[in-house]
């Protein structure tokens, strides 16, 4: 076409090099609408509640004055809960993605278990919840409790743990593990001294990525029948006779911080919506800032890191 | 020097005293124990995720067999009222299947355009400092939590669109539909810039060769070439639309409302499953059943897309 005439007075060149412009233009336009309902979403956030967050806020209980209402037992209920998911699914993760990338040996078990994996990542949350309600509730009797919503959570994330940790391993170059086997180290020590520290970081961002997907869950815990409405704290898992330790908090009702907002925004006026605003902004920076530190870590670790 | 060293070391194990040989093998045994031990552990942990898929199956599965023995499967399919709660109780999916489909479709309509032109902009066009930047801040949008998400489409989008149309509802399916469908778009742009990236560099050559402008490979050779990753992504992004529940619990009504029309409030399964759990509905009766058939079909349908989605994602991964 080009050789029929020359190139710079072809009228449809000029076209297309319009057409590429606004193609620009347009994906530009796309990926702002994008990044600019994050920017809005945490003006709205901001310009609604950021005056109700105090003291005062953060060490109440819930009321049903607004102007009262805190979000002590949420966020202690947050915390408590992801301790327990933290404990059961961060080792069941790990240790699930190191046989499926170390010893795991092509037969239709590991293939069975590879697809599983790929659809627990994609079944909604709250399935997860039915998944609950329906066994740990019922079937196994534990009650609508802190230690069944972290065992819910600690599901949910499994997934994830498992695809980041094994794409961290998988990172590790095979000629570090001949190394080991060379002289003479068996399989797990190869892999508890080789293979784990080396992904570590690796590991870990996708950790943090996990938690701060099950610190925001609301759908899975409403299922099970956590109250949105919980004027008590759980037992303190610390005590002052020996044994020093108690495990009651873990068969206690409790609230999270995502439902304490979902309460107060399912609630008519202007009051609670500041509030939940307020439980947002907190909700929201928590998880940005362990994302944005995974993000972080992540940097830095393709900056480093050269095999 | 490291390594030398404990090669020695090994080494010289055999060459110790004659008890030394028993005494190591019976090490060896000890330590091959101990590794079958470990590896019998992961095992064990990895088929957790088997465990639970089984689990989710015979939950829903056992629980919704028990709500059918109540309910013929064509009124579950026909009937058009979905009223489990009420005196005269009517058992038709169909209006919060409608509610599903109708949020979802409006999610997919502001997804699939604006993420698959991002998608694009970013694969093909931007530079590598612009992408750096955009990347991770759209990882932080997928991050936020679902339901300040909820709380976005009811305060803020929906008395937005109230300025277009007056007389829309404080509860309708267009406001969360679009927040949906801002939800999954970095989820359809990180998979859709996937599979362009997937795409081999000497197709783009040949094309520019040709004398193409960047537009025109990228919307002749590239999109085509990476047809079955954005398909995937697309369909992946509807799995997502499907199940999301915060964002329609809270701001699409409670009201199971047999519509295609995104103006109307109505009731989506997930918003459904929220509203029954929120009450105290005995375990066994009709009403607790009732939110396990829902969310059985809610489960076929994202199990059905997610296969899809990921069949099209291996085809483009094994074509290059």
């Amino acid at each position: 076409m080009a050789a029929q005439s020359s190139p710079q007075k072809h009228p449809s060149i000029a076209r297309r090099k319009i057409a590429e412009a606004l193609f620009k233009i347009l994906g530009l336009g796309s990926l702002i609408i994008a990044v600019g309902t994050l920017v809005l979403l945490l003006g709205a956030l901001l310009f609604e509640g950021v005056t109700r967050i105090d003291w005062q806020f953060l060490m109440s209980y819930p009321s049903r004055h607004a102007a009262q209402a805190g979000i002590l037992p949420a966020w202690v209920g947050s915390t408590l809960i992801m301790l327990v998911t933290a404990v059961v699914g961060i080792p069941l993760g790990v240790a699930a993605a190191i046989y499926l990338e170390e010893y795991a040996r092509k037969t239709w078990m590991t293939e069975l278990i590879e697809i599983t994996v790929t659809n627990l990542a994609g079944v909604p949350s709250i399935i997860y919840g039915l998944l609950a309600l329906g066994l740990f509730v019922y079937i196994l009797g534990l009650g609508e409790t802190i230690l069944v919503a972290g065992l819910t959570l600690a599901l949910l994330i499994l997934p994830v743990v498992i695809v980041t940790t094994r794409e961290a391993i998988r990172a590790i170059p095979v000629e570090i593990r001949e190394a080991a086997y060379a002289l003479g180290a068996t399989k797990w020590q190869t892999v508890a001294h080789h293979v784990l520290p080396y992904s570590a970081a690796g590991i870990l961002t996708g950790i943090i990525l996990a938690l701060s997907r099950a610190i925001g869950e609301t759908a899975p815990i409403v299922t099970i029948g956590a109250l949105t409405f919980i004027a008590f704290l759980p037992p303190a898992p610390f005590t002052t006779q020996p044994p020093y330790l108690s495990f009651d908090w873990l068969l206690s009702p409790f609230t999270v911080m995502p439902i304490q907002m979902f309460g107060w925004v399912s609630r008519p006026g202007e009051d609670f919506a500041s509030n939940a605003a307020a439980a947002g902004i907190l909700l929201v920076g928590m998880t940005l800032t362990m994302n944005g530190l995974a993000i972080y870590l992540r940097y830095r670790m393709r900056k480093q890191v050269t095999w | 020097m490291k390594s030398q060293s404990m090669m020695a070391a090994q080494k010289t194990i055999p060459i110790k005293s004659p008890g030394a040989g028993s005494e190591a093998a019976a090490r060896r045994r000890a330590r091959l124990r101990c590794e079958w031990v470990i590896e019998g552990g992961l095992f064990v942990a990895a088929l957790t995720s088997v465990a639970a898929t089984v689990t989710i199956i015979a939950v829903l599965l056992s629980e919704s067999i028990g709500f059918f023995k109540t309910v013929p499967l064509t009124d579950f399919f026909t009937d058009t009222l979905w009223t489990p709660l009420f005196a005269d109780p009517h058992y038709g999916i169909l209006p919060l299947l409608a509610g599903t489909l109708v949020t979802s479709g409006v999610g997919l309509l502001v997804a699939i355009p604006l993420g698959t032109v991002a998608a694009i902009y970013l694969s093909e066009f931007a530079s590598s400092r612009v992408r750096e930047i955009i990347k991770p801040t759209l990882e932080l949008l997928g991050a936020v939590p679902t339901v300040v998400y909820g709380y976005f489409a009811l305060l803020v989008v929906t008395p937005g669109l109230q300025h277009l149309w007056p007389d829309l509802p404080g509860f309708n399916m267009l406001g969360p539909g679009i927040v949906i469908g801002i939800m999954i778009m970095p989820f359809v742009i990180s998979l859709s810039e996937d599979a362009m990236r997937a795409v081999p560099m000497v197709l783009r050559e040949g094309s520019y060769a040709m004398g193409a402008t960047r537009l025109q490979t990228a919307w002749r050779v590239v999109v085509p070439a990476a047809t079955s990753g954005l398909v995937a992504a697309y369909v992946l992004g509807i799995s997502r639309a499907v199940g999301e529940t915060m964002v329609v619990a809270i701001a699409a009504g409670q009201n199971p409302n047999l519509t295609w029309n995104p103006l109307e409030p109505a009731a989506t399964i997930t918003a459904y499953i929220v509203q029954v759990a929120l009450g105290d509905l005995p375990h066994g009766s009709i009403g607790y059943q009732s939110i396990f058939a829902a969310g059985l079909v809610l489960a076929v349908m994202t199990f059905a897309f997610n296969i899809l989605g990921h069949m099209l994602r291996k085809r483009f991964r094994e074509i290059y």
